[in-house]
């Protein structure tokens, strides 16, 4: 019995670290609560040229670090058709700061200027192949829907805004808008693990 | 002898001096009570994942504020006190602003026995993929190497687990 948990585990964070969007891929559009109970979709965006998909959570402190640099980017690129859809991919069981009611408390602290939505049930992160937060997903719209064109970190230094050198998330968002792939399409940073 | 010759030869001792140096180099170390802690940036860092002797190194990254981190903490610990030809190395990835309120504190509390220092590089980016190209950056994250090979981990441990891999390390 031991022995086939083991197999079963095995197999588990296998088909974890197997999973998930390359660049280039179709992503997946959702239906996940806001911290206004209502439940939002990329869909409901009519007017976006693309999405800027951010997996995050409450107790982070890389995702604490990157708050006001989320809003910003929300507020600098939601006028030019690419909004952040924040999402927590956390089980609150596992960390009860990541609650849906502690969610609601922190956007408000903020002042989020956009939805911060429960991946109820754990079932989006895991298509998108989020393994930290933060993790950035970058969607183009296209034709044939919503076409991943950059993974990974906001920018190069998580700790220290005014020592930034370079803007991954801005820098791709800008060659999008000039209606051309991003230079950098993939960079990790260290973040926390999501909490299953 | 030349004058010359001198100034040259003062120069060597001074080049090979300062790349002896470089060799363990941190970029500080922060005291505070009976604990001090080393700081490195990749650069000096790296060549603690390519020590050439007959020890098993085990190393793990962690924060004092990664849940899954702390839980296994105890167990690297474990390994370290048990298995004399293993050398546990925990990393930690702190803010280094909370080093004197968060870290150290930690560290005395928990009586950790094994070696630990704090990363401070933020160029990540560049750094993450050379310590794993698969590693995503998710913490905890363990690296075991001995002079032939290593192995590296995006995941969290227990024990067993942890004695499991050493054995594969040992001929």
């Amino acid at each position: 019995m031991k022995n086939f948990i083991l197999l079963l585990s095995a197999f588990v964070v296998f088909n974890c670290n197997a999973g998930g969007y390359k660049i280039g891929d179709i992503a997946t559009d959702f239906s996940l609560k806001n911290v206004d109970d209502k439940m939002v979709s990329l869909a409901d965006y009519k007017d976006a040229k693309g999405y800027v998909v951010i997996f995050t959570c409450n107790h982070c402190p890389f995702s604490k670090a990157y708050e006001d640099r989320i809003i910003a980017l929300d507020k600098k690129y939601k006028a030019q058709g690419f909004p952040v859809v924040a999402i927590n991919p956390n089980n609150p069981e596992v960390n009860a700061d990541d609650s849906f009611d502690k969610m609601k408390v922190r956007a408000k602290e903020k002042g989020f200027t956009f939805p911060y939505l429960m991946d109820e049930g754990q079932k989006i992160y895991p298509q998108y192949g989020a393994t930290k937060t933060p993790h950035v997903y970058i969607l183009e719209k296209t034709d044939k829907g919503n076409k991943v064109a950059y993974i990974g970190a906001i920018d190069d230094n998580s700790k220290s805004p005014k020592d930034v050198t370079k803007k991954y998330v801005e820098d791709a968002i800008g060659s999008l808008l000039k209606g051309e792939q991003p230079n950098v399409t993939e960079t990790v940073a260290i973040g926390c693990s999501i909490k299953k | 002898m030349p004058k010359q010759m001198v100034q040259i030869l003062f120069f060597v001792l001074i080049l090979s001096y300062s790349s002896f140096a470089q060799t363990y180099q941190t970029k500080e170390t922060i005291v505070e009570g009976n604990i001090s802690l080393d700081v490195y940036d990749f650069k000096g860092f790296e060549k603690l994942l390519k020590l050439k002797d007959d020890k098993i190194h085990v190393v793990n990254f962690w924060a004092t504020w990664c849940v899954p981190c702390v839980k296994e903490l105890p167990y690297f610990d474990q390994l370290n006190a048990q298995y004399d030809d293993v050398e546990v190395l925990l990393v930690s990835m702190d803010f280094k602003s909370s080093v004197k309120k968060s870290l150290i504190p930690f560290i005395e509390e928990r009586k950790l026995l094994s070696r630990v220092i704090l990363l401070d590089d933020p160029d990540e980016n560049t750094w993450i993929p050379k310590i794993d190209k698969n590693w995503t950056g998710a913490i905890p994250a363990t690296i075991i190497y001995n002079k032939d090979k290593s192995s590296f981990y995006e995941r969290s441990f227990n024990f067993e687990e942890l004695e499991k891999e050493i054995l594969k390390f040992k001929n």
